[in-house]
């Protein structure tokens, strides 16, 4: 069973029904005791960083985040989601975040006016250390990507894969102990990103070695 | 290295793949579900499906048929077409769409814009336009009139100005779709192309024209375009997406190579 959190960023459909087609059964929720429950911990979104911090304390899902993290249960950050795992984000002016990976969420500068930002597409992840979510995934993989803001580990070792865009070369995902997170959509990735997913379904939390 | 998409474009008509030229004659190509995993398998990066009778005869999106597709494809896909409201925009990103494309809808009613890039997101929010050629003059400075409802009517709207118009709003990416070129395989229309990707700050997709491999290495190389669209070549069973794919890539074009 896949527990995805719904702190009511963005649209979650595509997420639920990419872990389906790979035959998982998926809960979705916003209540803490279910989050303290579940098993594998999916933890998606779009949207704005401060706006998102805000909606998981009014739901009081954080102490649960942190618990189940704590716990060692798989746990899986995706776009949004893995930028809320770090210290805090450039994003609506200073917003504090997690603080589970240490580093930071910085924006895009871009010098080249058909630079676009967000970044929209599919860019390649150079796979920097080998991690059992991205078993059977080759390097240069390509994944798509939605994003104005971008995951700067401080922590070298919890690099896991890194993507070039504008003026950044940037963790594009990332790990550490039972946790692991992507800046890309492997729900949007095509088989590529159902492979990921699938060997995130079947992962225990143990050997990231991140 | 962040890699130029290539989009085929699927005009419904319950629950038929059409294909007409400028709107005209239009022909039933297959089922739109089955179609969708046929390009996504077969590599293109992202789809669009527009329900091109709606908006004339004010018919409601067919979102199941969104649902299906959301189910069985894995790849980012948009819906253009018969969005009426910020409702039918819930309804289709709820399905499953990535993005909801406005057209006619955006012109009549700048503000569904703003409303739906704060509710969902800019990234969800799609600006089509369709301009034509017209004389420059004060009225048209880009020398591109924007039209509506299918090219049917003209809104005395400057396409450069409506675009950026349209990114101050909150759209989080525009399709460029000539009126001038599409359906005609001759060539997507460069200068159109370029003038509102150099000027404004999203992606712009490039739509309306594409006929050959080197239409698409021109709308990328010269149209500075972020990604294309296209129906004919593929729909017809002349291309197929690695034909394409590779042609792109040996021009030193980037491209999605795996899949």
């Amino acid at each position: 069973m896949i527990t995805i959190i719904d702190y009511k960023a963005g649209n979650l459909t595509s997420v639920r029904l990419a872990f389906e087609h790979i035959g998982c059964k998926v809960k979705i929720t916003d209540k803490a005791e279910e989050i303290l429950q579940a098993e594998k911990i999916v933890f998606p979104g779009v949207g704005a960083a401060k706006a998102a911090m805000e909606t998981i304390k009014t739901l009081n899902i954080l102490e649960a985040i942190y618990k189940v993290i704590a716990d060692g249960r798989p746990f899986f950050g995706i776009c949004i989601g893995m930028q809320l795992l770090f210290k805090m984000s450039e994003e609506d002016g200073g917003t504090k975040c997690l603080g589970i990976l240490a580093g930071s969420v910085k924006k895009f500068k871009s010098a080249d006016r058909f630079c676009k930002i967000p970044q929209m597409g599919w860019n390649t992840v150079k796979i920097i250390k080998s991690h059992p979510v991205f078993e059977g995934i080759e390097d240069q993989s390509e994944f798509y990507f939605v994003h104005s803001y971008y995951p700067s580990c401080d922590e070298k070792s919890n690099i896991i894969g890194q993507t070039e865009y504008a003026d950044a070369v940037f963790a594009s995902a990332a790990g550490k102990e039972n946790l692991v997170a992507t800046q890309f959509h492997p729900e949007r990735s095509g088989r590529i990103g159902l492979k990921l997913l699938e060997n995130f379904s079947k992962w225990d939390g143990r050997d990231g070695k991140c | 290295m962040l890699t130029k998409r290539i989009i085929p474009c699927l005009d419904v008509r319950r629950r038929k793949v059409t294909k007409g030229v400028r709107f005209q004659n239009n022909i039933d190509l297959g089922d739109p579900v089955e179609m969708a995993v046929a390009y996504s398998d077969g590599g293109c990066d992202e789809l669009v499906f527009y329900d091109i009778t709606a908006s004339a005869d004010q018919r409601d999106i067919d979102i199941d048929m969104v649902r299906e597709v959301a189910k069985a494809v894995h790849i980012p896909f948009a819906v253009g077409g018969g969005i009426k409201n910020l409702e039918d925009m819930r309804q289709v990103l709820l399905a499953g769409a990535e993005k909801v494309s406005v057209n006619s809808l955006a012109v009549q009613n700048p503000n569904i814009i703003t409303q739906g890039a704060k509710q969902f997101g800019s990234q969800c929010i799609v600006l089509g336009m369709d301009p034509v050629g017209v004389a420059k003059s004060d009225k048209f400075p880009s020398g591109y009139e924007i039209t509506i409802e299918g090219f049917r009517k003209r809104t005395g709207l400057d396409a450069l100005q409506w675009a950026k118009h349209a990114e101050e709003l909150g759209a989080g990416e525009i399709v460029v779709n000539s009126v001038d070129a599409d359906g005609t395989q001759e060539g997507f229309e460069i200068n159109l192309t370029r003038l509102i990707a150099e000027n404004v700050g999203i992606p712009v997709v490039a739509s309306g024209g594409g006929g050959t491999c080197q239409h698409l290495i021109d709308v990328f190389n010269k149209g500075k375009a972020d990604a294309a669209i296209i129906a004919s070549m593929i729909h017809t069973g002349r291309f197929t997406i690695r034909q394409i794919k590779d042609k792109l890539i040996a021009a030193g074009i980037p491209i999605r190579q795996k899949w």
